[in-house]
């Protein structure tokens, strides 16, 4: 009759179609992102090459590492928009400071401020509990005009470029790899294994995931917020030094825009916005079907620009599909 | 649209109307929903101009029939005849415009709108360029009211409203749909007694014109002072449809108990261990005031109120999720201070919440995470890893000793049936070893199966040592479970009974306020 | 600290007028008394025609955030009208072109609404994905060039006066009055707050929210449209970058107006306070020779303060459990 009074359902030894189908659903924006790359390779000879992969990964560090601290903020059920603000201060920061007090100091200073911000962002959306999209939004403005205030309006840039250690951070390579693909994917695996392995990680999604289960349940809600917005702050940080020592120097605006670039990749991945679900797995995919998407189009012979329009296409079939498969139908029965 | 005043019927008429053929017929009704059967096999009939009373337990399915009946579910089994005819509603307002309303428990109102607006919504008149008919609004809504005798205008916000003088706005909406069957669903729950009396009023003119009332409630006296007939469902079956003149209360009491309440053999008060939690003059603003009372280990003590008493403020305050005003809370005799869920959960308390759903469980997470959810601090080990064995450890012991039916620790908390779901609760709590555990509303919407599975299951945890206060607004669960009985009436502790002095009539006056 | 909460409670609830106008009076007194050129009409009549761009976006915002929606994508539809009106005019004569690029914001509005409708994907990510893909348009085809206004009408038409005030103040206030008409006067207005304070009983009542939401977006679409070409008729050309952050700086408005994210509560004249709050300040300081920096950072603590103030008030004498 009911679930509950069969008892126990044996356990499956092989798998089955409807495992399969499972493994579509959860897996679904894996497997469209095999398939993209594979009909890009076929397009493209160049697109399939180490080469390239090695250049797209590099290119969406920025963007990917700031995403991967978004990511834990939005499945703690909130969202960052400030992060872009954030990114133009802490490159401006770090990259006037460089001059001034050497490389070092010029970083651990710019980790606090920046972590500072992050911290107000964390009072106000953890503490106070007010809602994160105002809150982060007033800060993206609150945060442009600080960089304004400090930089002068001027654009900044480091001297002498060629004798500066700072250039590891954007430019060289280990082991073969450019440093912000390590800097992108090791985070990554430390965030993963941190959210899925750790009590801090079981914490961030139980408040994501049901705020007042989680608070009835003795975590500290407020505390857990507050902490991924240090989370957010701190990739940010680090994609700022990707971004400084890249450029060796900043436009005092170089974040604008950033902010949705990150959330589209976290969106794009199947990250919910509701929170309580999510992963740095499906992140890191998502960033990287931006970067392919760009760099697939750009060897097609497309303009940059054409990227754009189909990431929009993307975003909305892939959040659509992962809609409907919850639903169980395609379209919504609203009048 | 506007309303059709039908005709008063004299007296005689309305006999005959009442002799004739019903007005409304419910045929065989089955609902399930994954994991439970909320209807089998339901039959209701409603005649014109009488007051059918619809009663039963929490859970017993009275809600989810006349959402069938009013659209917002769809029978997998049986058939709606109105007036001879079978109807079948996909929404509710295929329901409205046959002529069935529902006056819901849950208000149904835009806070931001003005009366007027509220009771015309999605039905606004419509004037010269799409604009609002004003005048007519208001002096048709203003006529409404005035049958209804409240004193408030139709152009008062709708968010400023006190809960009553909401109720009476979800009636006024009604009564703009010319209705043939009206259902009240508790719909006394907020009102004053003289607010009562003119609602009793409005019900009987609407019998008068011929339609057809089914009355959901609880309270008996109601009951009997407003029902031609009344309908008793229990576990999703109907036990009886009786006359209401040719019964009585305890016969009633009977069917929806469907047994006399079991003569559990009670432990004298002396069996008793030491005070576990003693509360002293307890008082939180308006919600509750000076409450005092205490619970021994191995004793289970039942709080026992309608809704609203202040039953879940006073177990939030002990939990730390409220601040009292005044008054002292002591653990094993020590004054304590607790002003958060896990000072709580330190001091060996433990709260099974209200709301399953809301409260209980992450539902997007698994059994074998939420039930480690209160005890995360006793799986983690060095660096703040989690004890994947530990975890599971605690899934397995208590899932075993809950008898719990999962498809296993990775399935999905959302996916369980509800009786399942509240054992991955308990089973969170035990996992933290608590000397204190309270339990609000433990088996509310839950099959029966699980029902008297978890009521075994708090029998031995007391046994164990454990004290337990339980909340709950059954009857025959807090008569059968408890060792002694508190009964809240209005924020304050209206009686105390201990295991001789407990009667059904005794408590159910305590809760009146009688 | 509570018993002023209480009293501000009391205060909010005998005011007809939106409380951000207390605020907004408040900022033009100030600036008054502080500078010598604020109160000048000349000045007061710049900040209507400054502000009528974000103000005009903003009344269409008003609209979809009443019915618990956001469009983030209003930056990126002003520069595609500004474009199309701007480029396309010596090909298809002005008025025209003009037509194309009203269209073009009522047509994105159409794609948005439907899409929201009917794949029931949150309003957001809808308009996310849309502000990204419509930019991507704009530069596509614009070939990332600015256009200049060859028809010299227009670009007059935006400094022209009519009555003393600039022409473009005019069309603000105009279309001002006729949205504030629409929310309070029409069924089609009062079915947004019921759309937004109540979904489910909106639906149960026998409104059709869905189509009601994708009039609202092609409402917002069409206000962008109309912003961005009013911007290029004052700046006599369009470039491909035109509108960015504008979606931040409306909903910024907006919300300073009053409108609750959640839906169901907000009004025009609320917005209108929101927007010249923002103008005023803006203005204001730049009379007093504070640097633009300054505004940016002020203008985003008003907003977090508001919200704080505004959570507060509204939470003062609720019993729900703080968890």
């Amino acid at each position: 009759m009911t679930s509950d009074t069969t008892g126990a359902p044996p356990r499956a030894m092989l798998p089955t179609w409807s495992d399969v189908g499972h493994l579509a659903q959860r897996q679904g924006i894996l497997i469209a992102f095999i398939l993209f790359i594979i009909a890009f390779s076929f397009t493209s000879e160049r697109f399939a090459s180490w080469d390239n992969a090695s250049t797209v990964f590099r290119q969406v560090s920025i963007i990917g590492t700031m995403a991967l601290g978004v990511t834990v903020v939005v499945i703690g059920g909130n969202l960052d928009l400030s992060v872009g603000s954030m990114l133009s201060f802490a490159t401006v920061l770090v990259v006037d400071l460089h001059d001034k007090i050497g490389p070092a100091p010029a970083m651990a200073i710019t980790l606090v401020a920046t972590l500072a911000i992050g911290a107000v962002n964390g009072i106000l959306v953890g503490f106070l509990r007010l809602n994160s999209l105002i809150v982060t939004l007033g800060m993206l403005s609150a945060i442009q005009g600080v960089t304004l205030i400090y930089s002068g309006g001027q654009n900044v840039d480091i001297t002498d470029q060629e004798a500066t250690w700072f250039a590891f951070f954007g430019r060289d390579f280990l082991l073969g790899v450019a440093v912000p693909t390590w800097i992108f994917l090791g985070l990554a695996v430390v965030f993963q294994i941190v959210l899925t392995r750790t009590a801090y990680g079981r914490r961030v999604f139980a408040v994501g995931g049901n705020p007042m289960a989680a608070t009835f349940s003795g975590i500290r809600r407020s505390y857990v917020v507050f902490s991924t917005y240090l989370v957010s702050a701190f990739t940010t940080f680090c994609a700022a030094l990707i971004l400084g020592s890249r450029v060796m120097g900043s436009q005092n605006n170089v974040g604008q825009g950033y902010e949705l670039m990150v959330l589209a990749g976290v969106i794009l991945g199947g990250t919910s916005l509701l929170g309580g679900s999510g992963s740095m797995v499906k992140t890191v995919i998502g960033v990287l079907i931006l970067g392919f998407i760009q760099n697939g189009l750009l060897l097609m012979g497309y303009q940059y620009y054409a990227q754009w329009l189909v990431t929009w296409v993307v975003i909305i079939l892939a959040v659509w599909l992962d809609v409907a498969s919850k639903r169980g139908r395609l379209f919504t029965t609203t009048t | 649209m506007t309303a059709h005043p039908a005709a008063i019927h004299s007296a005689a008429e309305l006999d005959d109307l009442r002799r004739r053929a019903p007005l409304l017929k419910l045929d065989g009704i089955t609902k399930t929903f994954p994991g439970v059967v909320a209807l089998d096999d339901v039959s209701l009939e409603v005649r014109a101009g009488e007051v059918h009373a619809l009663l039963g337990e929490n859970g017993a399915g009275k809600s989810t029939l006349m959402k069938i009946l009013a659209g917002n579910h769809q029978a997998n089994r049986g058939q709606i005849h109105l007036e001879g005819e079978v109807v079948h509603f996909d929404n509710p307002m295929q329901a409205k415009e046959a002529g069935i309303v529902l006056i819901h428990q849950e208000l149904s109102l835009v806070p931001e709108m003005s009366v007027a607006e509220n009771i015309f919504l999605g039905a606004l008149p419509r004037g010269m360029f799409g604009t609002v008919k004003w005048r007519v609004l208001h002096a048709v809504a203003a006529e409404i009211l005035k049958t209804l005798g409240c004193k408030f205008s139709p152009r008062d916000k709708v968010g400023r409203l006190s809960i009553a003088n909401r109720q009476m706005v979800e009636i006024a909406r009604a009564l703009v749909f010319t209705p043939k069957v009206v259902v009240f669903d508790e719909p006394t729950a907020s009102l004053t007694d003289a607010e009562k009396v003119v609602l009793f009023e409005i019900i009987r003119g609407l019998t008068k014109k011929g339609v057809g009332v089914v009355y959901i409630s609880h309270r008996m006296d109601e009951i009997f002072t407003l029902s031609d007939r009344l309908t008793v469902l229990r576990d999703g079956k109907v036990r009886g449809t009786l006359e209401t003149s040719e019964t009585s209360e305890d016969g009633v009491t009977q069917l929806m108990i469907g047994r006399s309440l079991e003569g559990r053999t009670k432990r004298a008060a002396g069996a008793f261990g030491p005070v576990a939690l003693e509360v002293k003059g307890l008082t939180c603003g308006s919600l509750y005031h000076d409450v005092s009372f205490q619970v021994r280990k191995g004793e289970v003590v039942g709080m026992y109120g309608l809704v609203g008493a202040g039953r879940t403020e006073v177990a939030e305050t002990l939990f730390g999720l409220r601040t009292p005003d005044a008054g002292e809370i002591r653990i094993d005799g020590e004054v304590v201070a607790i002003d958060a869920p896990p000072a709580a959960i330190a001091r060996g308390l433990a709260l099974v919440p209200e709301s399953r759903k809301e409260q209980g469980l992450v539902l997007g997470m698994s059994c074998r995470d939420n039930m480690s959810m209160a005890k995360l601090s006793g799986v983690t080990g060095r660096f703040g890893f989690l004890k994947p064995r530990a975890e599971q450890a605690i899934y397995d012991e208590y899932a075993k000793t809950l008898d719990l039916r999962a498809p296993g620790p990775a399935a999905l908390a959302v996916n369980l049936s509800g009786g399942n779901q509240q054992k991955v609760v308990i089973g969170k709590w035990l996992a933290t070893d608590p000397e204190i555990l309270i339990l609000d509303e433990p088996t509310r919407g839950i099959d029966v199966g699980s029902k008297s599975e978890i009521h075994d299951l708090i029998r031995r945890l007391a046994a164990s040592g454990l004290a337990v206060l339980v909340i709950s607004s059954e009857m025959p669960e807090i008569m059968g479970v408890s060792d002694r009985v508190l009964a809240l009436y209005h924020g304050r502790i209206a009686g105390d009974f201990d295991a001789e002095t407990l009667t059904e009539d005794r408590l159910v006056q305590a809760i009146s306020g009688l | 600290m509570t018993k002023t909460l209480q009293s501000l409670t009391h205060l909010s609830r005998l005011t007809v007028v939106p409380p951000i106008w207390l605020f907004t009076l408040a900022c033009a007194l100030f600036f008054t008394v502080t500078t010598d050129n604020f109160a000048e009409i000349g000045n007061l009549t710049n900040i209507l025609q400054q502000t009528s761009t974000i103000g005009l976006i903003a009344l269409g915002m008003t609209v979809v955030m009443i019915n618990g929606n956001i469009d983030l994508s209003v930056g990126a539809v002003v520069a595609l009208a500004a474009s199309l009106a701007v480029g396309l005019q010596s090909d298809i004569g002005t008025l025209p072109a003009v037509a194309v690029g009203l269209g073009s914001g009522i047509a994105l509005g159409f794609l948005n609404g439907m899409i929201v409708w009917k794949t029931g994907v949150d309003a957001f990510i809808v308009t996310l994905g849309a502000m990204i893909g419509v930019r991507g348009l704009v530069f596509v085809y614009t070939q990332e060039q600015s256009f200049f206004a060859m028809d010299f009408a227009y670009s007059d038409f935006g400094m022209s006066q009519t009555l003393g005030l600039p022409t473009l103040a005019w069309v603000f206030l105009g279309f001002t009055v006729v949205m504030h008409w629409v929310m309070t006067s029409t069924v089609h207005g009062r079915n947004a707050y019921a759309v937004g304070g109540n979904r489910e009983a909106a639906l149960n009542a026998g409104i059709r929210v869905g189509r009601h939401m994708v009039v609202n977006f092609m409402i917002v679409g069409f206000f962008a449209a109309l912003a961005g070409i009013t911007l290029s008729t004052q700046m006599g050309a369009s470039t491909p970058n035109l509108g960015r952050e504008y979606e931040l700086w409306t909903i910024t408005a907006v919300v300073l107006g009053g409108t609750k994210l959640t839906g169901g509560a907000g009004s025009i004249l609320g917005t209108l306070g929101g927007v010249l709050a923002i103008g005023i300040l803006r203005n204001g300081m730049n009379l007093m020779q504070v640097p633009a920096f300054y505004v940016l950072v002020i203008l985003g603590a008003i907003l977090i303060a508001v919200l704080f103030i505004d959570r507060q008030v509204n939470r003062a004498g609720s019993e729900e459990v703080e968890a």
